[in-house]
């Protein structure tokens, strides 16, 4: 039982509002929230994991090199992400395929890069700053850390001016904690005081190695041994991952420095499509999580608000168009042109560059004249 | 008009410009602040420009690149400051697999104007990992460019130019040559970012090299001209990319190529530039190109490094070597 009684947690497994000791503070942010952006959250966690469904399909018809399931991890990402402004900049990991089409990544855009069309390619100024995926461990905590130091060198903390003020949050999952990064970006976020979120979603298992390896105490800890605020939280609560984020952003806008956030959460399904579970971890494990789903919650949760069958009805469709759209258009997409290679490797001119274009499309052109 | 005055000394005049030039320059690393850096590189300019322009860092060398990357994203031109050549691994990861891939993985969208200067190099008597020359691991990674003065002057200049580049720059700064003083034209640089020049013009062999190894060539084609040799001297300034225009021209008019580096020769700058010579210049090789070049040891202790580290008289060794094809 990973829950202690420091976990956040707004809404039960059963779907009921918990009131408790720790759950307190937060509750007032939820109280705001009208029906219409409760069902958006929904809507968001059902959309997308019919979208997750389709692109490990996608991957076992051949379609997709690889496909790195985001399945159970939905409330984590949804409702952080809606915590944060638009004109915030978010640094993900590699899973955060909800968080990008909120932020306004085509899914597809994600799906290219598992189909080997590109590495990313998107630019976050015109993605509502979502920045691309890092898939090197860690690694992307240190850009954020910079990107924060950034803010605050730009006076864009702390103003008071909610038009001005910006946070930065920061993806990254349990095996990366270990990762010299990590801690390094923590080191630098607590020394200059950045305005950043520390978002872990710990889904307890780093491929096949379980998070026991990774720690022997809580990694909420570790963050307070660095000095920033930290809280754990329940991952699969959609509304506890919007309330916690959005008290700790509005801290880190306003110039209180950097603060931790752990989700626990579970990874239902593979790391990636390239490795089996079975064997490595327990059915009862899986059953255990199974009970503590973040969408069937939520869903509970709503209907009891008196959410209509139509309205779960039109999301699950929308999540069959979504579905069938992405599955049209990548089969659409075309490998670029080979002159691509060389197209952006610097910014300014280079020579050698120049010659291998030159000396590639030579190449390829000595065939065309052979014919 | 020009200005004599030390390496150390010409790259704080450069950095004091780019600062003056672009509020966006900043300057990170360990001891940069107070202190001035451990090879006083940076003394004075905390107390100029303030603590918010030149900021000491905790001492995390990929906390210091990788933050330099953020920075970057979020439009600063940051001048990162690797102590000691061989502490520049901790950050190799940022470096190479980050720093040098990102304009490529936003197809162009972004750039990383970041710059890492590097004292790098031996003949300063130190310790452990801080006399090593480890060019060759950032001129296999495309994405970044790699400079190396040999003169105040060129520091001077060079730094000043690797921060305006909308690239990543390795500036590797030979720190045997630091106190060294040279004339500066503050007016012109004289010369192109990455000309590789002829500093010596000769005629029966070439001698190139980059860094400190400059002064040691020129020094032994002092020597070998009361011997009679004439010997022409390249320095290549620039070690990604390389200009092999007036390295070529050299090997066609002297037919004798030698390359000189403190590295070791094992996959290094020097077997590059052998290669390319020997690829562009065939016909013209009376000799093939010859490598001086540290041991493919580790580092010795400093007693040693005499011993490691290439010197006028294997450079001459190596000439007689050349003129016996």
């Amino acid at each position: 039982m990973p829950y202690t009684a420091a976990t956040v947690q707004l809404l039960s497994p059963e779907g009921t509002l918990v009131h408790s000791d720790a759950s307190e503070q937060y509750l007032p942010y939820v109280d705001k929230l009208s029906d219409d952006v409760l069902q958006e959250f929904h809507r968001h966690m059902v959309v997308m994991r019919r979208f997750d469904i389709e692109a490990a399909n996608l991957q076992r018809q051949g379609q997709l090199a690889l496909w790195i399931p985001s399945h159970g991890q939905e409330a984590a990402q949804v409702g952080s992400a809606l915590a944060a402004k638009p004109h915030d900049h978010i640094f993900p990991a590699y899973r955060e395929h909800v968080i990008a089409r909120i932020r306004g990544v085509d899914p597809v855009t994600i799906l290219a890069m598992l189909r080997g069309i590109s590495h990313g390619g998107w630019d976050p100024k015109e993605h509502n700053n979502f920045h691309l995926y890092t898939l090197v461990i860690g690694s992307q905590t240190l850009h954020a850390t910079g990107f924060a130091m950034g803010l605050g060198l730009d006076g864009l903390v702390g103003t008071g001016d909610p038009g001005k003020d910006t946070a930065v949050m920061v993806y990254f999952g349990d095996g990366s904690t270990s990762q010299g990064d990590v801690s390094e970006a923590m080191v630098f976020a607590a020394s200059y005081q950045t305005p950043q979120v520390f978002f872990l979603q710990n889904n307890h298992w780093a491929i096949s190695v379980p998070v026991s390896r990774q720690s022997r105490t809580p990694l909420y800890l570790r963050g307070e041994g660095f000095g920033i605020p930290s809280v754990q939280i329940d991952g699969n609560d959609v509304l506890a991952s919007f309330a916690v984020s959005t008290a700790n952003l509005d801290a880190a806008r306003a110039g209180e420095g950097p603060r931790f956030i752990e989700a626990l959460t579970y990874r239902m399904g593979a790391h990636t499509t390239s490795d089996d579970p079975s064997k490595y971890r327990a059915e009862s494990e899986l059953e255990f999580w199974a009970q503590r789903d973040p969408i069937a919650r939520f869903e509970t949760f709503l209907r009891g608000r008196g959410a209509s069958q139509a309205f779960f009805d039109e999301i699950a469709s929308e999540g069959d168009d979504l579905a069938a759209d992405i599955r049209k258009r990548i089969l659409e997409l075309e490998v670029p042109e080979s002159s691509t290679l060389f197209d952006h490797v610097y910014s300014d001119p280079h020579p050698t560059m120049d010659a291998q274009r030159k000396a590639l499309a030579d190449f390829e052109a000595s065939f065309e004249e052979g014919q | 008009m020009t200005e004599t005055m030390t390496m150390a000394k010409a790259l704080n005049e450069g950095l004091r410009a780019a600062l003056g030039a672009d509020s966006k320059v900043l300057l990170m690393g360990e001891d940069i602040g107070p202190l001035g850096g451990v090879f006083r590189v940076t003394e004075g300019l905390q107390a100029e420009f303030g603590d918010k322009r030149v900021l000491d860092t905790p001492l995390a060398e990929s906390g210091i690149v990788g933050t330099a990357i953020g920075l970057a994203m979020s439009g600063y031109r940051p001048v990162c400051e690797i102590q000691f050549d061989g502490f520049i691994f901790p950050g190799f990861d940022q470096i190479t697999s980050q720093l040098a891939k990102l304009t490529a993985r936003h197809e162009g969208s972004l750039s990383m104007p970041v710059v890492i200067r590097v004292p790098y190099g031996g003949h300063i008597g130190a310790v452990e990992h801080h006399q090593e020359s480890p060019e060759a691991y950032f001129a296999h990674t495309p994405g970044l460019r790699l400079l190396s003065p040999a003169t105040p002057h060129d520091a001077y200049w060079m730094i000043q130019e690797a921060i305006t580049s909308n690239d990543p720059v390795l500036f590797f700064e030979p720190k045997s040559r630091y106190w060294q003083k040279g004339e500066v034209d503050r007016e012109s640089s004289g010369i192109a970012t990455h000309a590789s020049r002829v500093v010596r013009e000769g005629t029966e062999v070439t001698l190139v090299g980059h860094g400190a190894m400059v002064s040691m060539l020129l020094q032994a084609a002092e020597l070998a001209a009361e011997e009679g040799t004439s010997i022409e001297v390249v320095d290549l300034r620039s070690l990604s990319p390389i200009d092999y225009e007036p390295l070529v021209a050299s090997a066609q008019k002297t037919g004798r190529v030698i390359v000189a580096q403190e590295a070791p020769g094992n996959v290094s700058i020097g077997s590059e530039v052998a290669a390319t010579v020997s690829e562009r210049a065939f016909y013209s090789l009376e000799a093939p190109v010859l490598r001086v070049s540290g041991y493919d040891t580790p580092f010795p202790p400093a007693k040693l490094e005499s011993v490691y580290l290439p010197s006028v008289d294997r450079i001459l060794d190596a000439v007689d070597r050349a003129l016996a094809y």
